[in-house]
């Protein structure tokens, strides 16, 4: 049934154009903020309270590997007491005392650093390969792809935590942060290379990539300015929660006793020379076990944000 | 289909020997002495090193030793661990106790995992959904070992339910708690792939159809959402094989299950290094196997890939 606003030969309501202003529809807001993905995704993300825990929870991780002074006077190592083995909390030791006597609490405070170390290291050591292997992969195509993928595909085909702890066993004699690092991160590039060559091979053929090279850009240029830019953002969240894993690996390969050597304050150590006080003592493997979990939690979380924020279908599903 | 077949077999090989010579290449190209290094801090007898030079044949050039190496693996010949016994007799013993374990594993984490995701999918941004976020956010943030430890002190000691370790022969019982714990490790991204995976299908035109021809949501939700949200699910338990195997090294090595994963674990803590190159060679060839053989099965359920180019 035709609407009042029908004029007698009118089957539909056509708005006389005076009235539609086509005007006002196709203009830009000149004076309004100018929005791409990464203002639109720090609207998102700011709005949300697990962004602002997960950050003043990593804030907090920081500040505390950078600065164990400020937390703690007493030293992790000296003046362990063997009398005060499993001890429960007194007074200046609010979480009482490890099976060898020293100060659980000043542990934790002063391992943060290494598990943080770690993970940053690996972080980078894997977002740099990870980059360098995905991008020449996806942008040059061809043989050169064929030979990153394979070799992509024989270090993916190792889990690797195995890796690392084949590694770390040959090395045994060179154990420390660095040597951790590399061996995580050797084997932990090829999951971020191959989200990255899958995004470029989506971007390279759009029209701005056309359009530089039409004005004569030279290839490399236009892979550094226009296509890596444009392709970043599933890295930056594969990234995040690469950190995570990274410092739960290190944890791991402490615990299995490959790890970093005794000497280097480290929550997986703790937690791997506590587990034979399990039944006498179960605060002595928790405790730091909490400050492990915790950390990790907060770069899990600060990941999943991120991923909300940036990957449109990861919104919807909110 | 029998092309597809023989070119994902054709893709295999050069991983295959890629892996194998990585591994090989990690122990005996390090500067050094590689026997000498793998003992760590501690000297072994030169009898044992005397032995395994001849073993490793380093005498010959690098890559000489490298074949040798990889044909004594299809020979099935796997080395000998330090108390004498073969790799494959220790392999044939100790593989069906960590299959039964994996399985167990896996069994729980399906259920849990695909049952919890499709209530979060099906009542998306409702409290279930909510708190089934938060859990599983928990979970992946905690170290397999340090769940093991909190499980088996608060289940094992505190409540005494369970064993704190398994027993002699493995009953399925005293398997119990260490198949959970290996199962928490991938239950919340099961139950985060299924609720998205079920999200998705939700909004499809075809489940939009069955509910106008009719059908009642008991119908839809098993038959038409369900069933097709498992593919990524399933995809996923292939992808994550590897991590099932680090997962059981430390779980077999707390709970002392005595499979596959508990060998390994002790040749590391003890150092015996030949031992661990041994095995990890052994879970990086039947992760390469599981995942080939994951792929030939999908070209059997889905023609999409079958005929991709």
């Amino acid at each position: 049934m035709p609407s009042s606003n029908t004029r007698p030969d009118q089957q539909h309501y056509v708005a006389p154009l005076e009235e539609t202003p086509l005007v006002a529809i196709d203009s830009v807001k000149a004076e309004g903020k100018p929005s791409n993905l990464w203002t639109d995704a720090w609207n998102d993300v700011r709005k949300r309270p697990m962004f602002w825990i997960s950050s003043a929870l990593i804030l907090l991780v920081v500040v505390v590997a950078l600065f164990p002074g400020l937390f703690t006077q007493t030293p992790p190592n000296n003046g362990c007491l063997l009398a005060n083995s499993n001890g429960g909390p007194t007074d200046g030791h609010p979480l009482g005392f490890t099976k060898q006597g020293c100060d659980i609490y000043s542990r934790i405070i002063h391992g943060t650093s290494t598990s943080l170390a770690v993970g940053l290291i690996v972080t980078s050591l894997v977002a740099i390969l990870g980059i360098v292997f995905g991008a020449f992969a996806g942008f040059y195509g061809g043989w050169l792809d064929s030979v990153l993928s394979r070799l992509g595909d024989i270090f993916f085909s190792i889990p690797y935590i195995l890796a690392a702890v084949v590694i770390m066993s040959v090395l045994s004699a060179y154990r420390n942060v660095w040597v951790i690092s590399l061996a995580i991160g050797l084997f932990a590039w090829p999951a971020t290379a191959r989200v990255l060559r899958a995004e470029i091979l989506r971007v390279k053929n759009a029209d701005f990539v056309m359009a530089s090279t039409a004005l004569g850009v030279s290839r490399f240029r236009i892979l550094l300015r226009h296509v890596l830019p444009n392709s970043i953002a599933p890295v930056i969240v594969i990234t995040t929660i690469s950190l995570a894993s990274a410092i739960v690996a290190e944890a791991t390969l402490s615990f299995l006793g490959v790890g970093l050597p005794t000497d280097i304050m480290s929550w997986g150590n703790d937690i791997s020379q506590a587990q034979t006080s399990l039944r006498t003592a179960p605060q002595t493997l928790i405790l730091p076990s909490i400050a492990l979990s915790v950390t990790v939690l907060s770069f899990i979380m600060l990941g999943e944000v991120v991923r909300d924020a940036l990957d449109p279908k990861a919104r919807a599903q909110r | 289909m029998a092309g597809y077949i023989l070119r994902r077999l054709l893709q295999a090989i050069p991983v295959l020997l890629g892996t194998t010579f990585l591994i090989y290449f990690m122990v005996f190209a390090m500067p050094g002495d590689p026997i000498v290094a793998l003992f760590g801090d501690k000297t072994p007898p030169p009898q044992v090193i005397e032995a395994l030079r001849e073993r490793y044949h380093l005498d010959q050039p690098f890559i000489v030793q490298y074949f040798i190496f990889l044909g004594n693996i299809f020979k099935g010949d796997l080395g000998v661990s330090f108390s004498g016994e073969p790799v494959s007799e220790i392999l044939m013993r100790t593989f069906p106790v960590t299959l039964r374990l994996a399985a167990m594993a896996v069994f729980f984490e399906m259920v849990a995992g695909i049952t919890i995701g499709l209530i979060s999918g099906l009542r998306k941004g409702g409290i279930f959904d909510a708190s089934a976020l938060v859990v599983s956010l928990i979970l992946i943030s905690l170290p397999i070992f340090v769940l093991a430890f909190v499980m088996q002190w608060f289940f094992g000691i505190y409540l005494g339910w369970f064993r704190t370790t398994v027993g002699p022969g493995a009953p399925t019982e005293d398997l119990i708690l260490p198949a959970i714990v290996l199962a928490t490790i991938s239950f919340a991204q099961i139950v985060r792939l299924t609720r998205a995976s079920v999200i998705d299908t939700d909004g499809q035109d075809f489940v939009r159809t069955a509910a106008s021809k009719g059908l009642s949501r008991g119908r839809i939700v098993p038959v038409h959402i369900l069933r097709n949200s498992l593919i990524p699910v399933v995809t996923y338990l292939a992808v994550d094989f590897g991590t099932l195997m680090v997962g059981a090294t430390v779980t077999e090595g707390i709970f002392n299950v005595p499979g596959v994963g508990r060998t390994l674990y002790q040749a590391i803590i003890r150092g015996e290094g030949p031992t661990v190159v041994s095995f990890v060679t052994i879970m990086v060839l039947i992760y390469l196997v599981v995942n080939l053989l994951v792929d030939l099965l999908y070209a059997v359920l889905d023609p999409r890939i079958r005929y991709a180019k």
